[in-house]
């Protein structure tokens, strides 16, 4: 009972915060009510007894994705009219991927060939607790698919790195192992100099 | 049952009220001690720093200068709540908030003792380290609020100063429950019973505390704060009780942070052997001793060490932290496989 209006009051919460997402004028404001749909999908997880997935959910999403987001939103400088302009001529892509979105979603719940039971975490917790049903799952089963998304995950890391690697002439950088290697005598060259001759 | 019914009905749907009166008390019994231990740090901060640079400290204020810290706080509430006119107002007012609701909400998962904890959770250490991870927002939403160059600089400093050290934060803590089999407080702590960890990871302690020294923004990593170049970093446009609030999140983060260093890896309420006299000692009598000893090295490193310049701290994140503490992940796991030493689970 207490359960089901918590999941009530949380999804409203997640419902709102995504319209709050699209419908902000300030972009600041957009990423801190995702963070907010992210908070509570993290306690949805909880009710379904994954609290792994729910505290992964936040240390990755909220704590590290949401983080980038917000340092490149605040650093933008958008105005709220040339938003508006700029974005109305994606509407109709927009409304594309939302359809397609929504129909899959609901071929999901209308059809039998999907059967929603399987994913469930509660059903089959024959496990101490779900940290080690995950990854028994993870490792045996879909041991391929894990290593394959791995792989993919970190193509993506190195293109990154390669897109926005530039070696830059002329900059003085300290080599600390450089630094650190230069003794007394490949700096200071004391002359014995007799008194009077140095003017 | 499910995990949210375990903890939310048992307090809210209850028909026995004594119940929550009792978590309250509980979260009372915390909280109150670990505001009290806040004040005395920022005095034994100054103290201690006073006495390593042979000064003496504030002294002045009751016995020892032990008032000292109430002196502060009254000075701190009678300050006038000034709101810069640029700034973003329920922003403004809500950073501060953030970072000190953070810093206490933490607490609840910390076992003081074998049986002294609030909730008992079993991915205990993955909600410590969502919790850190979440500080990050308080700074970086302050210092966009501000409407203040200097406080936005600054939180974007410390906004990837912290993410960076996250990395390294998460990765010595894998090496760690590779040796536990479990993401439970209590049993990383009783997995320590024969030998605390600290002492087969001793290079993941070391980066441990140096991570942790960057996690809080201290010195010597504490550019974003730098009162040098950026006056006083992300909170230099707030002042009394919001300005309180962020020192307050500062310090208690900083205890938070010494606390889960000793249940890491100073075996948190064990005594260091189990013999006669040692034994005695009451466990909750050992945490405290232990992290009074890791925040004594926070000060110490405060009084001691230069700060970092940027690119030097970013060098030592993602460089030399990270590379090292993840092959420190790949040498435990094969020498726990190797040894068959790996905890059997379930």
């Amino acid at each position: 009972m207490l359960s089901t209006t918590l999941f009530y009051i949380f999804s409203i919460i997640i419902v709102l915060s995504c319209l709050g997402v699209v419908s902000s004028k300030n972009p600041v404001y957009s990423v801190l009510f995702l963070i907010l749909a992210f908070i509570n999908s993290a306690i949805l997880f909880l009710f379904l007894n994954a609290e792994f997935l729910a505290m992964l959910l936040i240390v990755v999403y909220v704590g590290a994705v949401a983080v980038l987001f917000l340092f490149v939103v605040m650093m933008l400088n958008v105005k709220n009219e040339e938003k508006n302009i700029k974005f109305q001529k994606y509407t109709p892509f927009t409304l594309l991927i939302v359809t397609v979105v929504f129909v899959e979603i609901l071929y999901i719940f209308v059809s039998d060939d999907v059967i929603l039971k399987n994913i469930s975490l509660s059903e089959n917790l024959s496990f101490k607790n779900n940290t080690i049903f995950l990854g028994n799952i993870l490792y045996t089963d879909y041991f391929l698919l894990f290593q394959i998304s791995g792989i993919i995950l970190l193509v993506a890391m190195i293109g990154a790195i390669v897109l926005t690697l530039r070696s830059r002439i002329g900059v003085r950088k300290q080599v600390i192992n450089k630094q650190i290697s230069t003794s007394k005598s490949d700096v200071i060259e004391i002359a014995k100099v007799k008194s009077g001759d140095g003017a | 049952m499910n995990f949210v019914e375990q903890f939310g009905l048992s307090v809210f749907g209850s028909n026995d009220i004594s119940f929550l009166i009792v978590v309250i008390l509980k979260i009372l019994a915390i909280v109150l001690p670990l505001l009290i231990s806040v004040a005395y740090l920022t005095l034994a901060e100054r103290r201690v720093i006073g006495l390593m640079q042979l000064r003496k400290g504030p002294n002045i204020v009751g016995p020892f200068g032990l008032f000292q810290p109430f002196a502060d706080a009254l000075k701190l509430m009678s300050k006038e709540t000034i709101m810069p006119t640029g700034a973003n107002k329920f922003l403004f007012v809500i950073a501060p908030m953030i970072t000190f609701v953070l810093a206490l909400i933490a607490w609840a998962v910390i076992p003081f003792d074998e049986k002294n904890v609030l909730s008992d959770i079993n991915v205990g250490v993955l909600y410590l380290f969502a919790v850190s991870s979440l500080a990050v927002y308080g700074v970086i939403i302050a210092g966009w609020a501000s409407n203040s160059k200097y406080a936005f600089l600054g939180a974007l400093r410390s906004a990837a100063q912290m993410v960076s050290y996250e990395v390294s934060i998460g990765l010595i803590i894998i090496s760690v429950l590779l040796c536990v089999g479990s993401l439970n407080l209590t049993d990383i702590v009783l997995a320590q019973k024969t030998v605390w960890f600290a002492i087969p990871l001793l290079p993941m302690f070391v980066m441990f505390f140096i991570s942790t020294l960057a996690e809080t923004n201290r010195a010597p990593f504490d550019l974003p704060e730098g009162e040098s170049e950026l006056v006083a970093g992300y909170f230099v446009e707030y002042s009394s009780m919001s300005f309180a609030l962020f020192f307050l999140g500062e310090y208690a983060n900083m205890i938070l942070m010494s606390a889960f260093t000793v249940i890491l890896f100073l075996g948190g309420w064990l005594p260091p052997f189990d013999i006669y006299p040692l034994n005695l000692v009451p466990g909750f009598l050992w945490f405290v001793i232990k992290v009074c000893f890791i925040l004594f090295l926070f000060l110490w490193v405060r009084a001691t060490t230069p700060r970092y310049r940027y690119d030097q701290l970013m060098r030592l994140g993602w460089k030399i932290f990270l590379p090292f503490s993840l092959c420190w992940v790949v040498l435990t796991a094969s020498f726990l496989m190797l040894f068959d030493m790996l905890p059997k689970s379930v």
